[in-house]
């Protein structure tokens, strides 16, 4: 049955993703698309929670624990918060720019192999689930923000070059993207550090140690590091706009960079990552 | 009587020159009786605006009166010849007709189809009539403008051109800002285009409106008119740090902003986006500026370059209100023409009458007679003379091509000098 909601919903994201790209494509002005996005995509979203919770209730714990799981639950986040912000903003084209991620990370998932080792007796704690769920949702506010400081860029782009084809008229101003992205860093980083709070008071229970310097660590606090800095520019000297998306694309790419490479190596004690 | 117009328009004189040659307050008048004095000049307006200084004449030779023009200008304004050879221009007959029907369409204007002209031409207009600086030739040109000027703006979309620039510049903040509610308009000088935005941008809601003008007075009254605030020229940059859309258009003939300007206005303001519009021709504002983070430039060019994207629609506009200007044109210079015949006309009718009159004269003095006899043959001689100049008098004012060959027939005929 797990496996039977999960294809389900990656169909229905696959759709998701056509109809937003279709409507990214088109001149003109027909409402359909986004609907037919935003739908699809709700649907999906609902056979793939069902997915999430079968599987933990199967595993006894939270389903997060190898890399499979993890991008799976990172492309629920990113939809999670993708349908908020839609809710509270009704920004356009958005889906066109998020759910395309999303996808692909859940088509990432559904290539890796899925393995349900047991997770091992040190490991089994309360702070497994914290530590992840937060992580997730500050990783997935963190993708969410790079790509709507996308968005910024391509629409500051459009004004700045005054050449106002393309995506203009229909892409949000450069305000309101500006303020979304600095909604979703500023949630985003208290987040991540719980995660990394109680990340390193779990590793504390397993391990006797806070930290032991090994690099999923290291990138974790130079992502915190990062996003740390874009909200004290910002703040303080009035980092907004370019750079800011800038920055937070940055930051995105960190983690990706720390997700892939480190999936990839698969080495030290952190489980998956 | 021929039309002649002498002028000089923000395309062929800076604003400093605009500003020397302009006829405001007291000037306007002077200069109307001046120009009316000259010997070549019987009918004159004067047209003085921010962006262009024209005198309309009805004159007998256009190449004498030229020279007297030009001279008049220079002793007027106290400025050399030389200096306004590049300055001015003059054109006569149906070029003259031609470009007074283009600048009343606003087809002549910095920013093609800006509504004001129409109403300074008016004004112009009303002013000359006043004063009675204005005769046949003047009288019909202007109000055949006005008329002209009218059917460009409904059977064309030309006008729409300059209201959907300031519509762009509206549509431009609204995708920078979002909201326009809580922002703060600075008006960088007083020009007709900037007011024009101005008031688009306060109908779109936008918190305050600050007036900076070289001219404190104009800037109050200006203010004043949008419910704002006018501050000293010399302040502006200490405005600028609270104003998030900048609207200039001083007229100055090199910039007024530049980039270290802005720069640290943008670290005074922390960086909160700006949103500029130079309407100036030429620019006011460096435009290097467009370079710095969270400041959006847009000039006339740009603004207009925003709009044409249907430019084959608006090509089609223009050419339609030049269409409708060359009928226009065609329909006033045959009636002009028909204007010269009149002087003929008058002479053959004097001539005949002289006749009736002196014959009538030695009759009555060779035969005696009583008043009711004298009535009645007087009668008669004037039936006679009118009856005989009828039939000339009808082939002059009619419209034919030859109308030069007729009167000259006509003059040699009857030995009109």
């Amino acid at each position: 049955m797990g496996a039977i909601t999960f294809d389900i919903s990656l169909a229905f994201y696959f759709c998701a993703m056509i109809f937003s790209l279709l409507d990214l494509s088109k001149s003109t002005k027909t409402k359909i698309f986004p609907k037919l996005m935003l739908l699809s995509a709700l649907v999906g979203f609902g056979f793939h929670t069902v997915y999430i919770f079968y599987t933990g209730f199967m595993a006894g714990h939270v389903p997060f624990v190898n890399p499979r799981e993890a991008t799976s639950f990172f492309a629920w986040c990113i939809f999670l918060l993708f349908f908020i912000l839609e809710y509270r903003y009704k920004v356009g084209l958005m889906g066109s720019f998020i759910t395309p991620l999303a996808f692909l990370l859940m088509f990432i998932s559904f290539i890796l192999p899925p393995e349900m080792k047991p997770l091992s007796p040190v490991l089994r704690s309360q702070w497994l689930g914290v530590h992840t769920v937060f992580a997730f949702l500050a990783n997935a506010a963190f993708a969410m923000a790079a790509g709507v400081g996308f968005m910024y860029l391509v629409q500051e782009h459009y004004v700045k070059s005054k050449h106002l084809g393309g995506l203009f008229s229909r892409l949000p101003s450069l305000h309101v993207l500006d303020e979304i992205n600095y909604r979703l860093v500023t949630a985003g980083f208290p987040l991540f550090t719980i995660a990394i709070i109680s990340g390193s008071i779990w590793a504390d229970n397993a391990w006797g140690s806070y930290i032991s310097w090994e690099p999923r660590q290291i990138w974790a606090l130079v992502t915190w590091l990062i996003f740390g800095i874009v909200l004290h520019a910002r703040l303080q000297r009035g980092w907004r706009g370019r750079r800011a998306a800038a920055l937070s694309i940055l930051g995105f790419l960190t983690i990706i960079g720390a997700f892939a490479g480190l999936a990839l190596l698969q080495k030290g004690s952190h489980v998956f990552l | 009587m021929r039309v002649l117009v002498a002028g000089l328009n923000h395309k062929s004189a800076d604003v400093e020159v605009r500003e020397k040659l302009a006829f405001t307050g007291e000037k306007l008048e002077q200069g109307l009786s001046a120009i009316l004095a000259l010997p070549q000049v019987k009918e004159a307006i004067i047209i003085s605006t921010c962006n262009r200084v024209e005198i309309y004449m009805g004159v007998e030779d256009p190449g004498e009166a030229t020279g007297q023009v030009k001279q008049f200008i220079s002793a007027f304004h106290s400025i050399p010849e030389k200096l306004l050879d590049k300055a001015l221009y003059f054109h006569n007959d149906s070029p003259a007709v031609r470009h007074i029907f283009r600048v009343a369409s606003s087809l002549d204007s910095m920013v093609v189809g800006e509504p004001q002209i129409l109403g300074q031409v008016k004004a112009a207009f009303q002013f000359a009539l006043e004063k009675k600086a204005t005769g046949v030739l003047m009288n019909r040109l202007m109000k055949k403008a006005i008329s002209v000027a009218k059917r460009v703006r409904t059977e064309t979309k030309v006008a729409e051109n300059a209201v959907s620039i300031s519509f762009a510049a509206v549509e431009l903040a609204r995708k920078i800002f979002n909201d326009l509610g809580g922002k703060s308009v600075l008006l960088l000088g007083a020009g007709e285009m900037a007011e024009l935005a101005a008031r688009h941008l306060m109908n779109n809601g936008v918190r305050e409106i600050v007036v900076a003008n070289r001219t404190f007075e104009r800037g109050c009254e200006l203010a004043q008119d949008f419910n704002g605030r006018a501050v000293t020229f010399s302040a502006f940059k200490d405005e600028m740090v609270h104003s998030d859309i900048v609207i200039c258009s001083t007229g100055a003939p090199n910039y007024v902003v530049f980039k270290q300007d802005l720069h640290n206005i943008m670290k005074e303001r922390k960086q909160r986006p700006v949103f500029m519009i130079d309407i100036s021709v030429p620019r006011n504002i460096d435009p290097k500026i467009n370079g710095l983070e969270n400041v959006y430039l847009y000039d006339v060019d740009d603004l207009q370059g925003v709009v044409d994207s249907n430019k084959n629609e608006r090509g089609k506009e223009a050419q339609k209100a030049e269409d409708i200007i060359t009928g226009e044109v065609d329909v006033f210079e045959r009636w002009a023409a028909s204007l010269q015949s009149i002087p003929t006309v008058v002479a053959l009718r004097q001539k005949a009458q002289c006749i009736g009159e002196a014959e009538l004269e030695r009759l009555f003095n060779r035969v005696p007679m009583d008043e009711k006899q004298q009535g009645a043959v007087r009668q008669m001689a004037t039936a006679i003379v009118n009856k005989l100049i009828h039939s000339p008098t009808a082939a002059l004012k009619e419209d034919v091509e030859d109308r030069d060959l007729f009167i000259a027939i006509i003059r040699k005929l009857y030995d009109l000098s």
